[in-house]
């Protein structure tokens, strides 16, 4: 299969002038993204994942060419990103959850007119992909409606039909579910898994949901303070790291930490405890069970690890210098 | 590709459009400022003995009103709608495209001009005639030449604010150069004053200046100032600041496209 994208020892770093005293200003580089290495097949899904400034945005704008690595290789479609944008811009696909590349004052569908001739797309191939993804994101009540008009969902549904009308063979989402409710986030899933099984198109994705990795990646890489921590399928990743589940109580009042056999209580708040097990060894049906015989519950909640607490723990298992080391899954 | 320019263009002209009440009463201050500026300039001719530098009431009425008619055509005061999208960062979405960028808001620009110069461009005129006595072009082909006129101090226009609008890359707030750019557009173009009736030293620098390629030029081929040769000549030192205005915009595009890219904007 065909590389999409190679990325080779890539290095990011930012100068920021910070404020030194009353005139002077001090230069300072923050390095945004360190020794970054990995390539993405043809068809391939991968989810990005990392804290906040860990370095997703920065990669992708690298990645489509907006940025310019301070070292390393980059290599996307078979060209090189900086060098040949223009080129580069008619076969990939950008969405941007936190920008619009719709026209504000403009109905949805003069957008996506707008694009047929910006990308010089073949009038019927346009038409059939819009049909095609008005009829799957349930775009037609509101094709007509000036953008700025639309909810963030709506919005969205937009963003993404807009990204993907010149069939691009790459398209890249930096946070495309940020904002949205569980319905829409759906849709947006739904929308990208289909896309990528049906026309192929190679998928690379940034969010900070671990169930939009989850739903819709095989692969992913994590990323923290700019280097990739580990890169590898994510079944395997959950198999190892996020076998535990923390059940979250209210009991009818503020009591002692349970004393449990199926799991352990990590604290306490007034009636609220939070109860950790690893769902390997016990079912959360016997947590539950014994946690309700040992007092009156009034409510409770099942929660699964999220990505920052996945991260801490890689961090810990490596310094323990377990065999969670060699990182490559 | 040429048709996407259009296609942007008519979108922008239907934009422009669909603010009514904002035109309705553009109109009205339009047409109020045009009856201040020729009531205070024939009062100048009047007080002057009829006639100013060769100028009669009658001929400065008639240019406050024409230039009152296309000083939003040209936009004079400018536009901020490309400097808003760099400094929200969604300036490169528009990298993204396969598009030129200074061709992109040039096409904006003119849909937005063709629609101002119908709505706000006619009315204040046909007003103005009505209290006032005004020229028109003589002979009618002088029409032609004026329109010609018009359209390059639209692109002067564009030129100047594609580069203060630019200038958000390095900035973050633009505002100031785009108040320092109306100042000087207003005083050197002709708007507040025509420059004939500047000290001659002053006028010779407004000459000199790409402003009056904006409003005093076209107003001047509206009233005949010039003739043969000469239309050629101003038409052709118009196009030289448009050209010149353009090309700078290009460079210092390609200097903000290589600083984001560089520096992440
Ligand atoms: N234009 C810039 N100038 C200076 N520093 C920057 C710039 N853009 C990003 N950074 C810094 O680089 C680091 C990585 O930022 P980046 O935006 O890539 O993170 P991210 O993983 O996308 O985070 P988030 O999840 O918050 O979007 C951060 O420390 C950030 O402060
Ligand atoms: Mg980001």
């Amino acid at each position: 299969m065909a590389q999409v994208v190679r990325l080779a020892a890539v290095d990011k770093t930012y100068a920021v002038r910070t404020r030194a005293g009353r005139v002077r200003r001090r230069r300072r580089e923050v390095r945004a993204v360190s020794d970054v290495s990995f390539t993405i097949e043809s068809g391939e899904m991968v989810g990005y994942v990392g804290p906040n400034g860990a370095g997703k945005s920065t990669t992708i704008k690298m990645i489509t060419g907006i940025l310019t690595p301070s070292a390393g290789r980059i290599e996307v479609l078979g060209l090189t990103p900086t060098v040949d944008r223009r080129r580069l811009t008619r076969r990939i696909g950008v969405v941007f959850g936190q920008r619009s590349q719709l026209w504000w004052d403009l109905p949805l569908i003069d957008s996506f007119e707008l694009l047929h001739h910006v990308y010089r797309t073949e009038r019927a191939r346009h038409d059939a992909n819009l049909a095609a993804f008005t009829e799957r994101l349930d775009l037609g009540g509101f094709l007509d409606v000036p953008v700025r008009q639309l909810s963030l969902g709506q919005r969205m549904r937009g963003e993404l039909t807009a990204a993907l009308l010149h069939d691009p063979a790459l398209v890249v989402l930096d946070e495309p579910t940020i904002g949205l409710d569980v319905v829409s986030k759906y849709a947006v899933r739904e929308f990208l898994s289909e896309t990528n099984r049906e026309r192929g198109t190679t998928v690379l994705l940034t969010t900070h949901d671990l169930d939009d990795v989850e739903h819709l990646c095989r692969r992913m890489l994590i990323i923290d303070r700019g280097r990739v921590l580990l890169d590898g399928a994510v079944d395997r990743f959950k198999a190892e790291h996020g076998n535990d589940r923390t059940l979250v109580v209210d009991l009818e009042s503020a009591a002692e930490p349970l004393p449990l056999r199926t799991g352990q209580v990590l604290r306490t708040d007034g009636p609220r405890q939070w109860i950790r097990f690893d769902r390997r060894r016990t079912s959360a049906a016997a947590v539950i069970a014994e946690v309700t015989a040992a007092g009156a519950v009034r409510d409770l909640a099942i929660e699964e690890p999220d990505i920052e607490e996945l991260i801490r723990r890689i961090y810990a298992s490596r310094t323990e210098g377990s065999p969670g080391d060699g990182v490559g899954l | 590709m040429s048709r996407l320019w259009w296609e942007i263009a008519r979108r922008s002209f239907r934009r422009a459009s669909s603010y009514r009440l904002a035109t309705a009463s553009g109109v009205f201050v339009n047409t109020v400022f045009g009856y201040l500026r020729a009531s205070i300039l024939i009062f100048v001719a009047t007080a002057a003995g009829g006639s100013i530098r060769g100028q009669s009431a009658t001929d400065l009425a008639t240019f406050a009103f024409v230039s009152q008619g296309f000083i939003m055509t040209i936009g004079a005061f400018g536009d901020h709608e490309l400097a808003e999208r760099i400094r929200t960062g969604d300036v490169v979405i528009d990298l993204y495209r396969p598009a030129d960028l200074q061709l992109w808001w040039a096409a904006t620009w003119f849909g937005r001009s063709g629609f101002l110069a119908l709505a706000r461009g006619i009315p204040p005129v046909v007003l103005g005639a009505l209290a006032f006595d005004l020229e028109w072009p003589d002979p009618l082909w002088h029409w032609l030449p004026f329109l010609a006129s018009v359209v390059l101090a639209t692109t002067v226009g564009f030129a100047l604010r594609f580069c203060s609008n630019l200038l958000t890359f390095w900035l973050l707030d633009n505002r100031g150069v785009e108040q320092l750019l109306t100042v000087l557009i207003s005083f050197f173009s002709g708007l507040v004053l025509p420059i004939t009736l500047f000290p001659s030293w002053l006028e010779r620098i407004a000459r000199a200046l790409p402003f009056a390629s904006m409003i005093q030029l076209p107003t001047e081929l509206y009233l005949g100032r010039y003739d043969g040769m000469e239309i050629v000549s101003v038409l052709a030192q118009q196009a030289g600041w448009a050209v010149a205005l353009l090309l700078v915009g290009r460079a210092v595009l390609r200097a903000a496209t290589a600083r984001v890219v560089i520096q992440g904007g």
